[in-house]
């Protein structure tokens, strides 16, 4: 091992410095510089320089919005620009942990804008109070680890003063995971893995790597790139999300179909609990010792220890890969194409399915197009869809997919799965509409702060459902929301859309996005919570499964113990008992 | 003595027959027909129906079941009943229809009355879930006039569940499944195939929003005009979409039919005294043309509020019992689910009921049957009823007539007042035997009756209340209630109400008397006022032909050499006994003759398990329950001698809310007159 050596940060009592806080919002998604907005010709504009959409003019937007929430450019509802730091509370700070902590050397730091920082996800709640510059409970100190024996001297003096943990990763949780409880009367201590952004080791035999597990997924992959591998989990968070964050909340990535989701490419894993270190002895793929311990920490939420060091499956770069997409006449024959094409098991890396809304959504989000001869085809391409084949435009839907692999295989593929399609009605519709689809999952983020300028408030929320619910789920949750809605006052019908985002053998995971025009609405956060609500009730109610990937933070522990029967919630509870009772991990999530 | 009758005008009505006199019967009929379909899902043909049922994942589980025959064999057996049951629903057939019923409606009504609230509700709801249309099922026109209706107020017309036997006429049976009927047959018993086939087709029609669903939530025509014990196979075929998760939610939309004089009445009347009704045949209907040139006055459809299910059911059932297991799988229901799917059915009834108009003949009706049997023989078939009252006023008086007229079968009005006609004089055979004499008399008994019946709805908790208060000789609530539950519970197939909802009627009783002054109530007492005395003995003389009839059955059964019964032997026995009774002038009621009325004492015991079924068709009788429940009755015996005078006043919270005026009599006795201002002409 030769993470630990680096000393730099040891002797500082501030934030260590190229930490993402810097060029990140303290109010909203993602990187400072880049965001949507409305230019001087009210014509929508992506800025920055990151991204494939930045810079670019987004000419049907601002048509879109209007139509869809009936904003109004005149109406803003603008963010509170900087934090005041006299609307955070002062620390409370365990002077004896403190004094202890010094003499570890670890950094930490107790800056209101830092502790602020870390006492969020990105639920709406949360981001909604930041604009209006509210500020409730936050850490009361930051905490920098630089490795594994950092963490472990750190949760040694946490157990001895009494202090609440609260392991912090990308900071991208929708659940309320990161919120700190009210009711929490101790000092709380962020324990920010953002410096444990390691990889340890290769294994170029076994094809593993062994990672420390503040490192965040773009980082990883482009490391792991330059010597030709990839681990192939790409969360639609991965720009910012940790590999630790991964581990403690069971996530799922877009291409899963190749590489398998965070439990199936993890094969090694330490987490520092306040009873010890716990791993396994030995890296075997597979193993019958017991329940795999492995499952306790995965899911855990932060409530059992902090993952510190994890060994993954790694595979060599794909030699190519080509997106596509599918248009459908209906939602209905999409996912009838869908369900064939996983009970057929040749699902692409990816493949998801917009439903009407949201292919709508998507064509709002075209860049202008620069050349003549583009809008010509593009022009010809919705005349041979709508007109010559008949399609409606208010009920067709779209597909996309991206294929990876080896030249050869992924053409074959490639015909493979649109010939499954035509059997349903799709129709081909190229390989930049597919692309356009999986860059929106990284913009689309971006979007809500735009909208939340305009009075404007959303969300998104997943389940997992059985491949017969499928449709009535879909349905359901949707006219859910938009009753909801109208039932509470919401004078513009709710935007309500879904796309299924995963298929597996048995099943598929299904996403939702729900927003809607507050003007004139007193309570709007309040309204939007019981909307929520009420949509995971449906969801529920419809077969669906509490959470795919989100987890369930404090945001749906209500849930838990239906979810998993009274002795399921004894077992996880009992495992807690043991592991942490004195819940020094005391973030309240899960149980 | 004045009685009168306010009729809250809250809805509008309109009458469909005046606005055909615009179009003309073939304008109507070729009328652009455009309705706002189910924008719930893809658009669907009645030709896909058939083939979604035959591939569907259930119908594929029961054939599985199914071992005695190869499984092409169940197939094919399985499309032989789909063919059979399959609606064709056509548009030229629907005009066809419409154009015929034009003709025909015109000729036999003065009108037909339609709220226009309650269309434009339906035309909405049509478009936003699978609605399901549950008329009260009076007579055979009940169907054809909503669709009618329909196809006149360009709403989708329905997919109507109609008996077997309307389709084996020729022709006819045709025209009205190509109109949207699909057939059901009686007696589905234990063939499960068949079961299976029907309820897939009725849960596709509903899933796929294909069009409004409609059928009688009561099962059967009403012979007697009172609501019916709902039936749930139907009722839970049409909910278990929504309570799967198929669709978002179900609409039912309760519709009360009112008929002034309903076509069938002397049929009703028959078939109740067991003379069997003419088989349903073309030719029939033909013959039955001389029915066709009576006048029947107008009737009211009244569609009531689209209901929701989703928010009916709001914490009675979690959907989330069917996660576990295919939801295609048969299974019984749950004890949940079933005791939803009744409760929401009994709803559905007691929703037909507040819907249905009052006439002002059906009161009549019911102070007709009120006058002393003795009376009734002693006057040569006359009793002056009525006598208009307030002069200068005119309509009570036209209402009465115009009453009158339309019921010149039963009754005439000679000089201001309303006779009883008993019967014209046989000219065949002169000495008859006395038997034949009550079943004679019973005819015009039992059709008044059913005319009385159409309102009892209404008195019927409060009249269970005086009942209890006559019987107990109790002020304490507590045991009013407890009295109050049992005679709801013994007469709960005449009187439907809503299981598990009996302090609700018993606090609606105890308001309506006490709005019209006839009790004082607090938390532990229910008082007779003064005004009380006279309005209680009208009540308790309502139920009267109920109790005395139950009685005769309870007798019947409490005879020695009584041990064992079924229903088929039950009927004509208790016929027997009870025309003995009359004629001996022990029983003054010819209702203990209805068949309907034994039927249901039968159903009774059975469910109060004072029969016990020793085998198919077969019960041992527990005298003692039996004379047990007599005797509790027994105290309300010796009801009101001398006849009502009475003052009531019941202010209805119901969509109609009738406000009913009976003010007590000074002088005459049996002279009653009434006032009333009514809204749309009767």
């Amino acid at each position: 091992m030769y993470g630990c050596s680096n000393l730099m940060y040891c002797i500082s009592e501030h934030a260590p410095h190229s930490s993402l806080q810097e060029i990140m919002k303290w109010n909203g998604w993602g990187y400072s510089d880049t965001k949507f907005l409305f230019n001087k010709k009210g014509q929508a504009e992506f800025t920055g320089k990151r991204y494939k959409l930045s810079g670019m003019i987004i000419p049907a937007l601002k048509e879109w919005m209007e139509g869809t929430f009936g904003t109004n450019m005149q109406h803003k509802s603008l963010a509170t620009p900087a934090l005041t730091r006299t609307a955070v509370q002062p620390p409370t700070l365990n002077e004896a942990f403190v004094e202890e902590l010094k003499s570890t050397g670890v950094p930490f730091s107790h800056d209101a804008e830092d502790r602020v920082f870390r006492a969020h996800g990105h639920c709406l709640h949360e981001i909604f109070a930041l604009r209006e510059g509210k500020v409730g409970r936050v850490p009361d100190l930051v905490v920098w680890p630089n490795c594994h024996n950092d963490v472990v001297k750190i949760v040694e003096l946490a157990c001895k003063h009494n202090v609440c943990l609260i392991p912090y990763g990308g900071g991208t949780s929708v659940s309320s995971a990161l919120e700190c409880p009210q009711e929490e009367t101790r000092s709380i201590v962020s324990v920010d893995t953002s410096q444990m952004n390691r990889i340890l080791w290769i294994d170029e035999k076994n094809l593993t790597a062994h990672m420390e597990a503040g490192i965040v997924g773009q980082d990883l992959e482009r490391l792991l790139n330059e010597s030709g591998y990839c681990t192939g989990h790409e969360p639609d968070s991965m720009e910012f999300s940790s590999l630790g964050g991964w581990v403690a909340t069971r996530a799922s990535g877009m291409k899963k179909n190749i590489y398998g989701n965070i439990e199936d490419l993890v094969i090694h894993v330490k987490m520092v609990t306040p009873q010890g270190v716990v791993e396994k002895s030995c890296q075997g793929p597979r193993m019958s010792t017991g329940p795999d311990i492995h499952h306790f920490i995965m899911g855990s939420e932060g409530t059992l220890g902090v993952v510190t060091e994890v060994t993954m499956k790694i595979r060599p770069m794909p030699e190519y890969q080509k997106y596509g997409s599918v248009v459908f006449p209906n939602f209905e024959q999409g996912v009838a194409c869908l369900r064939e094409v996983a009970r057929q098991r040749c699902a692409p890396a990816s493949i998801r399915l917009m439903d009407n809304e949201q292919f709508k959504f998507g064509h709002a989000l075209k860049p202008q197009v620069s050349s003549m001869f583009t809008s010509f085809l593009e022009g010809l391409k919705k005349f041979y869809i709508t007109k010559f084949k008949g399609f409606d435009p208010d009920c067709l839907c779209v597909a996309t997919l991206l294929f990876e692999g080896n030249r050869e295989k992924v053409l074959q593929h490639e015909k493979q799965v649109y010939d499954i399609a035509a059997k349903f009605g799709g129709l081909a519709a190229g390989e930049d509409n597919g692309q356009r689809g999986y860059m929106l999952t990284f913009v689309i983020a971006y979007l809500r702060d735009l909208g939340m300028d305009y009075y404007v408030i959303g969300e998104s929320f997943e389940t997992s459902v059985p491949w017969d619910r499928v449709l009535d789920i879909c349905r359901n949750v949707k006219a859910r929301i938009i009753r909801e809605c109208k039932d509470k006052g919401v004078q513009f019908q709710p935007f309500s859309t879904c796309r299924v985002t995963q298929t597996y053998d048995a099943g598929a995971c299904v996403y939702f996005y729900f927003a809607f025009n507050y003007r004139g609405l007193s309570d709007p956060v309040h309204m939007f919570e019981e909307v929520e609500h009420a949509a995971r009730e449906e969801i529920l109610a419809n077969g669906g499964s509490l959470s795919h990937h989100h987890g369930v933070g404090k945001l749906r522990k209500a849930w838990m113990r239906e979810t998993v029967s009274d002795v399921g919630m004894g077992m996880l509870k009992s495992v807690k008992d043991y592991v942490d009772p004195n819940n020094i991990f005391g973030n309240g999530n899960l149980l | 003595l004045s009685f009168s009758i306010l009729v809250k005008n809250e809805e509008e009505f309109v009458d469909v027959l005046e606005e055909l006199m615009h179009s003309g019967d073939l304008g109507h009929a070729l009328r652009t027909f455009s309705p706002s379909p189910y924008n719930g899902g893809p658009p669907c043909s009645a030709a896909d129906l058939p083939k979604a049922v035959l591939e569907s994942q259930y119908l594929r589980y029961v054939i599985a079941t199914e071992k005695a025959l190869s499984l092409e064999e169940v197939r094919e057996e399985a499309s032989v009943i789909l063919e059979e049951m399959s609606q064709k629903l056509q548009m030229g057939f629907i005009r066809l229809m419409a154009y015929m019923l034009s003709k025909v409606l015109k000729r036999i009504l003065t009108g037909i009355h339609v709220n226009t609230e309650g269309l434009n509700a339906l035309k909405q709801a049509v478009q936003e879930s699978p609605v399901i249309l549950l008329p009260n099922h009076r007579s055979y026109l009940d169907f054809l006039v909503i669709s009618y209706v329909m196809f006149t107020y360009d709403i989708p017309v329905p997919v109507i569940a109609a008996g077997m036997a309307l389709s084996k006429m020729r022709v006819v049976g045709e025209i009205i499944s190509r109109s949207g009927a699909f057939f059901i047959r009686r007696a589905i018993g234990s063939d499960k195939l068949y079961w299976a086939v029907l309820s897939e087709y009725v849960k596709t029609i509903v899933r796929k929003g294909f069009a409004p669903v409609e059928f009688y939530v009561e099962g059967l025509r009403s012979r007697t005009l009172k609501s019916l014990m709902p039936k749930l196979g139907m009722m839970h075929m049409v909910l278990e979409p929504f309570f799967k998760g198929e669709v978002y939610d179900v609409t039912l939309v309760p519709v009360s039919l009112s008929y002034d004089r309903v076509l069938e009445e002397f049929l009703l009347a028959q078939e109740l005294l067991g003379i069997p009704k003419p088989k349903e045949s073309t030719t029939g209907l033909l013959k039955a043309r001389k029915v066709l040139q009576e006048d029947y006055g107008s009737m009211h459809v009244n569609f009531g509020r689209p209901m929701s299910v989703r928010h009916l059911c709001r914490g009675k059932i979690n959907r989330g019992q069917y996660n576990l297991v295919p939801r295609d799988l048969p299974q019984k229901p749950s004890g949940e689910v079933q005791a939803c799917v009744s409760w929401l059915a009994h709803l559905m009834v007691r929703m037909q009921e507040e819907g249905a108009l009052i006439s002002p003949w059906s009161l009549m009706a019911s102070l007709l049957l009120q006058a002393p049997a003795a009376a009734l023989t002693e006057h040569a078939h006359e009793h002056t009823m009525w006598t208009p009252f307030s002069p200068g006023k005119v309509p009570e008086q036209e209402v009465m007539s115009s009453a009158a007229a339309l019921h010149h079968s039963l009754v005439r009005l000679q000089a201001g007042r309303v006779h009883l006609v008993q019967g014209e004089e046989d000219e065949r055979e002169d000495p008859r035997r006395p038997e034949e004499d009550v079943t004679k008399a019973a005819v015009p008994m039992l059709m008044l009756a059913c005319y009385r019946n159409q309102c009892l709805h209404v008195f019927v908790r409060p009249a269970l209340l005086a009942v209890a208060i006559h019987v107990t000789k109790s002020v304490q609530r507590d045991e009013l209630f407890a009295f109050f539950c049992f005679l709801r519970d013994l007469f709960a197939n005449e009187f439907i109400s809503i299981p598990g909802e009996s302090s609700q009627d018993f606090e609606e009783a105890c308001v309506l008397l006490r709005t019209c002054g006839a009790v004082h109530t607090s938390e532990q007492e229910v008082t007779v006022s003064d005004v009380g005395l006279e309005v209680l003995p009208f009540l308790q003389d309502l139920l009267q032909p109920f109790i005395d009839s139950y009685q005769v059955m309870f007798r019947y059964l409490c005879k020695d050499g009584v041990h064992v019964v079924s229903e088929k032997q039950f009927v004509p026995a208790v016929r027997n006994l009870a025309t003995k009774l009359i004629l001996s002038g022990e029983l003054h009621t010819h209702e203990a003759l209805s068949s309907d009325m034994q039927k249901n004492v039968f159903s009774a015991l059975r469910r109060l398990e004072t029969l016990t079924q020793l085998k198919l068709n077969e019960y041992r009788v527990n005298k003692a329950a039996v004379g047990q429940i007599s005797d509790i009755l027994c105290e309300s015996d010796d009801l009101v001698e001398e006849h009502c005078y009475l003052v009531l006043t019941c202010e209805l919270k119901m969509r109609f809310m009738p406000l009913f005026v009976f003010t007590a009599p000074t002088e005459e006795p049996h002279g009653f007159s009434f006032l009333f201002s009514a809204p749309h002409r009767w």
